[in-house]
């Protein structure tokens, strides 16, 4: 167990369905309070949408395993309330290093530009976000967290799911008209359903350490190939807070995970890695095979998978929690649409038609990664060894160089809920919204502070004179000047307009999760209210 | 198609004796890393697409078209 973080014990309590032959009802249930469960459960709560979440724990993650959160996971976050938190806690870090055997072979940055509130990356150990996360969902008074729930039955039917739960207490049982499955990679769901989970299976095996040590490492990614104190496998080091290191050693598929997990035997191949002189505490140990599969369909009706009970892939990326946060950040808006009567139960199947390409992109970007870093046979490990051998001194081979390929938001191109137009624009339909900074009443504020707290947004920026018409009901507007204009948050460094790619009098309509909707050169009510309409799924 | 298929080396039997020199004295394994860095450099001599190309002559000359069942 960790020396530096104390796990949280959750109260329970009895339901008081306990031992009732009727099931209890519930519009929502989620199960799974891992970090895609609770920030689902946050989203539908600060829409204004209850929710009862299901864990069989009374705790947060044992031991640390996700700790990179990338950009997008940070606003979403920052939407959610909690991005400060991650800033204040987090190490920031968005620069690579990558060395081959004794010498750096390239090195690379991930937001070389200024202007975001967010950095590339902030390393967290996991039970810090869930904890926030736990606690935020229990400050709205809308979620019912009920631990030591473990749900053991399932019977997926038209209105919903319905549940069998233990508790210590005994079992009860629980309809839910929306069941949303967020119970991780061995999801008890998926296998009630019988649905295939397809994919592979790396033959690699890898020790995943996390130490305490006042090392003076600076924070950034760290990847070795072939270093002298682990020969012939990867090692890869990250820093966390409390003086946590992360280390990654790959041990190949004939090591023995039971042996490796030795105390001693860890300890001997990190004093290689460090050299004698400095002192370190391992704080948690384990040894993982990775994985790349998913489902084919992630909404089975009213019971809808996210996270890793939908898709799981291998680290080297960071794309297994950032993926599934998305996939909160996703489905959210869309859930409380309908059940708020806004849209009809149909705009869920774009929750589909979105995030299977996302979990597609991510497969596919960890997948290669782990192909580079695990080759299959001898020619791939012939062409990584040439690639690496060539990067030394040719840059012509340093993009090939593949130690994971960091986390990107999806961009939702092809989406259904996509109005045409400005497809070649740096930011297109289906596109996150881009952070800049902004002047809000002469204040230094970020522009996506005020974007998707409240439903949709029109963002336009104002041409010399009045701002556009105003927006269709229930759309919110956000104008932005590139002069002081009242009512207006001024754009003084211009950057609004270049990464929007907006001309004075264009505007562009986005989703409650910040994406781009539809892009407009001349907004018109009856065209914003057209593609508002789209992107709830509404029938033309 | 956008490689060329038409004979354009001066001088075949110097790249070639070039070629089986680069590999004397290696073994199997430094063979293979040899052919594959000289791939990745002429691959990006050749860019993209060229390169795609080359890929699938090579695969269909020494084994069937890609994705058939050869
Ligand atoms: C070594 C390692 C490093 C990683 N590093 C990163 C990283 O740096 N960045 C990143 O983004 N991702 C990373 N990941 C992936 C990340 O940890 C997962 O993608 C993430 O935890 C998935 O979240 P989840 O909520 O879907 O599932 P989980 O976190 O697995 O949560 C599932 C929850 O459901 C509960 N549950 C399960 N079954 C039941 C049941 N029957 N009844 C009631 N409750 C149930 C569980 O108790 C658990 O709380 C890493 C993974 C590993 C293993």
């Amino acid at each position: 167990m960790p020396a530096t973080y104390q796990n949280p014990r959750y109260a329970w309590r009895r339901p008081d369905a306990l031992g009732r032959a009727a099931a209890e009802e519930a519009a929502v249930v989620i199960l799974g309070g891992g970090v895609v469960g609770l920030t689902l459960a946050l989203d539908l709560a600060r829409r204004g949408t209850p929710s009862i979440l299901l864990d069989d724990d009374d705790t947060v993650s044992l031991g640390s395993r996700a700790i990179c959160w990338a950009k997008r996971t940070l606003e979403i976050m920052g939407r959610l309330g909690l991005g400060r938190r991650f800033l204040e806690k987090g190490v920031r870090w968005g620069q690579g290093r990558v060395y081959v055997q004794d010498r750096e072979a390239y090195a690379f940055d991930l937001l070389p530009e200024q202007g975001h509130e967010y950095p590339a990356f902030v390393n967290l150990q996991q039970y810090y976000a869930e904890e926030w996360l736990v606690e935020a969902c229990a400050a709205t008074g809308l979620v019912d967290l009920r631990w030591r729930n473990r749900v053991t039955g399932l019977e997926n039917r038209a209105d919903g799911a319905l549940l069998s739960i233990e508790t210590p207490d005994g079992a009860y049982r629980l309809h839910a008209q929306w069941l949303l499955a967020c119970d991780g990679a061995r999801s008890t769901a998926r296998q009630a359903l019988g649905l295939p989970f397809l994919g592979q299976v790396f033959r690699d095996r890898f020790l995943i350490a996390d130490i305490v040590m006042r090392g003076d490492f600076p924070a950034e990614r760290r990847f070795w190939f072939d270093p002298p104190f682990h020969p012939g496998q990867s090692v890869l080091l990250h820093k966390q807070p409390d003086d946590v290191w992360r280390i990654d050693f790959q041990l190949g598929w004939d090591a023995d995970p039971e042996t490796e997990k030795q105390p001693e035997k860890v300890r001997a191949r990190v004093a290689a890695m460090l050299g004698p002189d400095i002192p370190f505490a391992l704080e948690w140990v384990s040894v993982y095979t990775f994985r790349c599969r998913r489902l084919e369909r992630f909404r089975h009706g009213r019971t809808i998978f996210l996270g890793d009970s939908a898709h799981q892939v291998s680290p080297f990326g960071a794309r297994g929690g950032n993926g599934g946060v998305q996939d909160a950040d996703n489905l959210g808006w869309k859930l409380a649409a309908v059940l708020g009567g806004a849209a009809p139960e149909t705009l869920l199947d774009s929750y589909d038609a979105e995030r299977i390409p996302a979990a597609e992109e991510n497969i596919l970007n960890s997948t290669r990664s782990t192909d580079f870093i695990t080759p299959k046979n001898e020619a791939a490990r012939a062409y990584r060894d040439a690639v690496l051998a060539l990067s030394a001194k040719h840059a012509l081979a340093r993009p090939l160089v593949n130690s994971g390929r960091l986390s990107r938001p999806a961009v939702l191109r092809g989406s259904p809920l996509n109005t045409r137009g400005g497809e070649a624009t740096r930011l297109p339909p289906g596109a996150p919204a881009a952070d800049a900074p902004v002047l809000d009443r002469g204040r230094p504020d970020w522009l996506l502070r005020h974007l998707g707290q409240d439903g949709f947004t029109l963002l336009a920026l104002a041409g010399t004179g009045a701002p556009g018409p105003a927006p269709p009901p229930g759309v919110a507007r956000l104008v932005v000047g590139e002069t002081e204009t009242t009512g207006a948050l001024l754009d003084h460094a211009g950057l609004v307009a270049a990464r929007w790619d907006l001309a004075p009098g264009q505007a562009v309509l986005l989703r409650p999760d910040q994406h781009v909707a539809a892009r407009f050169d001349r907004p018109d009510p009856a065209a914003i209210a057209a593609a508002r309409d789209r992107a709830l799924g509404k029938p033309a | 198609m956008s490689i060329s298929t038409e004979p354009r080396l001066a001088d075949p039997d110097a790249f070639y004796a070039a070629l089986m020199e680069a590999h004397r004295g290696l073994d199997e394994a430094a063979s293979r890393r040899l052919d594959a860095a000289l791939v990745i450099l002429l691959a990006n001599q050749l860019g993209d697409a060229a390169a795609a190309e080359a890929i699938r002559l090579a695969r269909e000359a020494v084994a069937g078209p890609l994705g058939g069942t050869g």
